[in-house]
């Protein structure tokens, strides 16, 4: 990291106003350009319960949340309780003096800074103002002026009138003065850097990578912690002209989505594992009929409800054995919140090409993470390949054949509507006119035949997608092998692995299906002590990778109780695994709400 | 297939609908009768082969799509309402068409039934109800009577059957029609009339599986069978048409029970698609501009 990296953590109870305070602080930070990536760790409630914030601020961009709390935003007694000793030495807690007092041993070195509401607000019985005290007090032990918090909170609360933007900012002022006067600020300022940053979650991110790869058609059944998707692009629909639907049931969202592909529109659904579940028997479909369409699931804890806020890499074995029967498919897992803008476009081309579903693996820390990253890095004029379709007559197709047999096994895809190319697609096996007899499949040849076309695709398949990616010295020691969101994560571990002398490197997966055998041998051949890091319980991708390349990993690093790794986590198991002292590695989750 | 979607010249007939595949059914089957009333239908519409789609889901009668000269999707059993909605929404200048059974539609696809028809998209939704399960080889449906015998009920169903027709008027269906099987060009018109609807339209079709139904045969229709049309019956009066969806016994009533044309349909309230079909669109990416007002909103 960079030499600015801070942590702050808000807790209180839903409904508090962390929801927006802290994307307010986020958006403070991106207009000073500051790198940001947030974790939520919430509870499946609208009111009661807990939530804690943890906001990693760096001059640098950063991709997790790193290992410390260097301020704790305590909102309630039940915050206090929960993370003052979370506060890392030289740390600060924050917190209202009238109804929330620490209890018990204060860590060493750590500040207490309380506030008093009812002084600073003139008994103000708008609670919720607390959060923008507390904020104005933070800025200014942060080393920021008010200036950008005045300056949203004018423009959020304008349409209430000039009373209610004097009662906020005032607050904040309130808070502000009351730090400069009782309160120790950190030895670090937050820097001012020349380039304002956005925003942004890992859901938005992949409905703007949509939007960017030309999805028309969008539906969905509400399910955490997928349902971000949905509100963006219910949000943008009109502008983009792109429609959107919610659904009965995901049972529903998979087939329209699959009825508005086979239209010709690009089409996009998402969901999480159970609702996933529910899509299988559709994908298995799309496989069949050969049409191109995106299905992201935002994995939670599992199995069957399970953990609806909190998560885990638990789904890849569902997403492998999706639907009964053998066809095309690509799963594609994105490894940091920004690359889910780019997955989206690179996975449609490859759909489209192969006429076959894609799957998109993200996880609730990448999809509801929060971000800050500089929009220049948003590519816009995405190349867009539709592949071998046929829109209009060319009147040279007199024998048109839907699923004719060719050598790469892709058949050119007339979307209905088009003159002299009539065909049915169908569920049911069928020959290359997509003619449904079912009687005909009692031949074994055609049967034969039209299997190996399909499978044929799965060749140019695995020849498109690109080998895993390795960062850090070749012929390090120890190699972190990992799928997904926990990229910057194992470089950030590798990083601090090599600064205490043990030599290290990471060979990170993003393709996870089909897997080239060679491909990936050529860069796992490399590997002198290989520790495969994932958060689940069984080791899924380890038994995957095992499946499809003989690979045996030396250690295990597994995490399955709903919150995210912490790179410390990685740095300590590969240490116990180097010393001999474990193969599999199961870190303890300090950090409790 | 010969007959392969070419343009044709002429005002296209009945013939220019027939598929290239004989259907597959039992001989003396009621859904030989639904096919040909529907070729008479498409093509008095004066559209093309190639302008229509008829997606179905799974069973005996959702085997049309392949006896059929349109466009076609044969899907998953229960799930070609939901298709189908997809594929209008992608492709809203052609024609849909729905075809299945009491089972498909009634049974596993129930859901997708009550929550289409909510909607009101501009789709016919042909229902060929033959109160059995007829690829399966004879068990009870949604539609089966009380007390009927099947091989999953051998002493007899103990379950109320449900009533397509009221539920699709109480649901919001803007045109509920029942035909029978029996009697194609009665059947013929009222397709027609369902394609040329502008909004969710069901035809539910006496359709008799002679091979597993012995109570709900072609002799029993025929003697119960009366038409509405003939009764003076007013399809704009909702609670007229739920009353003669109630009735059956001696007589049984078929044809327009309900038409409301007041109601926009889905496609016309969604001004996405104002400007034409989604699935057509070529020019797909997002403009700078668009892209800087996105940009914008995460400032």
């Amino acid at each position: 990291m960079g030499n600015y990296d801070f942590a702050i953590g808000m807790g209180g109870a839903p409904g508090q106003g962390i929801e927006s305070s802290g994307p307010l602080l986020l958006r403070i930070c991106a207009r000073r350009g500051i790198y940001a990536f947030t974790y939520s760790a919430y509870q499946s409630l609208i009111r009661g319960g807990h939530t804690f914030l943890t906001m990693r601020l760096s001059s640098e961009p950063v991709a997790n949340h790193g290992d410390k709390i260097d301020l704790v935003i305590a909102l309630n007694q039940d915050a206090m309780d929960k993370h003052l000793q979370n506060v890392a030495p030289g740390g600060a807690i924050l917190y209202n003096s009238d109804n929330t007092k620490p209890e018990g041993d204060v860590p060493e070195g750590v500040q207490l800074c309380p506030l008093s509401f009812k002084e600073l607000s003139n008994n103000s019985r708008n609670r919720i103002m607390l959060n923008t005290l507390l904020l104005g007090a933070a800025l200014n032990m942060l080393g920021a002026g008010l200036e950008q918090l005045e300056n949203i909170l004018t423009i959020q609360f304008q349409r209430k009138g000039q009373d209610v933007v004097d009662e906020n900012v005032g607050i904040a002022r309130a808070g502000f003065d009351h730090a400069a006067e009782h309160f120790t600020p950190f030895p670090t300022s937050l820097p001012m850097q020349d380039k304002p940053l956005a925003v942004t979650t890992g859901n938005d991110m992949m409905a703007m990578g949509g939007a960017a790869a030309g999805v028309k058609f969008y539906c969905a059944y509400p399910m955490s912690p997928s349902t971000g998707v949905l509100h963006w692009m219910a949000t943008n629909a009109r502008d983009l002209g792109i429609m959107v639907r919610q659904v009965e049931d995901e049972i529903g969202v998979a087939n329209m989505a699959i009825g508005a592909a086979h239209g010709g529109a690009r089409a996009m659904c998402a969901t999480s594992g159970g609702g996933f579940a529910l899509m299988t028997e559709a994908i298995g479909s799309a496989g069949m009929m050969e049409i191109p369409v995106v299905i992201i699931n935002v994995q939670r804890g599992g199995p069957s409800t399970g953990l609806p806020t909190k998560t885990e890499q638990g789904d890849l074995w569902q997403l492998l054995g999706a639907s009964q029967g053998d066809f095309p498919k690509i799963i594609v897992a994105p490894t940091s919140i920004v690359d889910g803008f780019t997955v989206i476009p690179e996975l449609f081309n490859l759909v489209d090409k192969y006429q076959c579903p894609g799957m998109v693996l993200s996880d609730l820390t990448l999809s509801m993470g929060y971000t800050n990253f500089d929009p220049d890095h948003l590519k816009w004029d995405q190349e867009i390949d539709r592949g071998e379709i046929i829109t209009e007559d060319n009147g040279s197709d007199e024998n048109y054949q839907r699923f004719k047999i060719t050598d790469s096994g892709i058949s050119p895809r007339a979307l209905p509507g088009t003159p002299g190319h009539v065909h049915v697609v169908a569920t049911d096996d069928h020959d290359e006119d997509g003619v449904l007899i079912s009687d005909e499949f009692t031949n074994p040849h055609k049967r034969r035949d039209i299997m190996e076309k399909r499978q044929r695709k799965m060749d140019g398949i695995m020849a498109d997608l690109p080998a895993p990616t390795l960062t850090g010295p070749e012929d390090a020691d120890i190699t972190l092998i990992g799928w997904g969101s926990t990229d910057s994560l194992l470089d950030e571990a590798a990083s601090l692995l090599r600064a205490e002398g043990y030599s290290t490197n990471h060979i990170h997966f993003r393709w996870l299906y089909p897997l080239d055998e060679e491909k990936v041998n050529a860069v796992l051949a490399k590997c002198k002590r290989g520790i495969i890091v994932e958060g689940n319980y069984t080791g899924q991708f380890a038994r995957f990778l095992r499946g499809e390349t003989g690979f045996n990993a030396d250690g295990h690093i597994r995490k399955y109780d709903g919150e995210p790794f912490m790179p410390h986590h990685i740095v300590d198991g590969a240490k116990e695994i180097e010393a001999g002292k474990t193969e599999l590695y199961i870190p303890y989750q300090e950090i409790v709400v | 297939m010969a007959n392969d979607g070419k343009p044709i010249k002429a005002a296209p007939t009945a013939k220019d609908f027939k598929g290239n595949i004989a259907p597959d059914w039992c001989p003396g089957c009621g859904d030989f009768g639904v096919l040909r009333a529907l070729e008479m239908a498409c093509a008095k519409t004066g559209r093309e082969p190639h302008e229509f789609i008829t997606i179905s889901g799974i069973g005996c009668s959702s085997n049309l799509p392949g006896f059929i000269n349109t466009y076609g999707m044969h899907t998953l059993h229960g799930r070609s309402l939901a298709v189908a909605t997809g594929m209008k929404l992608s492709n809203h200048e052609m024609k849909v068409i729905v075809t299945g059974g009491d089972g498909d539609g009634y049974g596993i696809g129930g859901n997708h039934f009550l929550h289409t028809v909510r909607r009101n998209i501009d789709l016919m939704y042909i229902v060929m109800n033959n109160q059995i399960y007829g690829l399966t080889i004879g068990q009870t449906s949604p539609t089966s009577r009380m007390g009927m015998k099947t091989k999953s009920t051998p002493f007899g169903s103990i379950e109320q059957p449900l009533n397509p027709l009221a539920l699709a008027i109480l649901s919001g269906a803007t045109y509920v029609a029942r035909g029978f099987s029996g009697d194609t060009k009665h059947l013929s018109e009222l397709m027609y009339r369902a394609i040329e609807h502008n909004g969710f339209a069901l035809v539910d079709v006496f359709s008799p599986c002679i091979t597993f139904n012995k109570d709900n045969t072609f002799a029993f229709f025929k003697q119960r069978v009366n038409k509405l049309e003939e009764e003076g019956h007013d399809p704009t009066d909702m609670q007229a048409a739920l009353q003669q969806a109630m009735i059956w016994g001696d007589e049984i009533p078929i044809g327009l029970f309900y038409e409301d044309t007041t109601r926009d349909a889905l496609e016309d309230l969604e001004p996405v698609l104002q400007d034409g079909a989604i699935g057509r669109k070529t020019d797909l990416a997002i403009t700078k501009e668009q892209g800087e007002s996105i940009v914008k909103q995460m400032m």
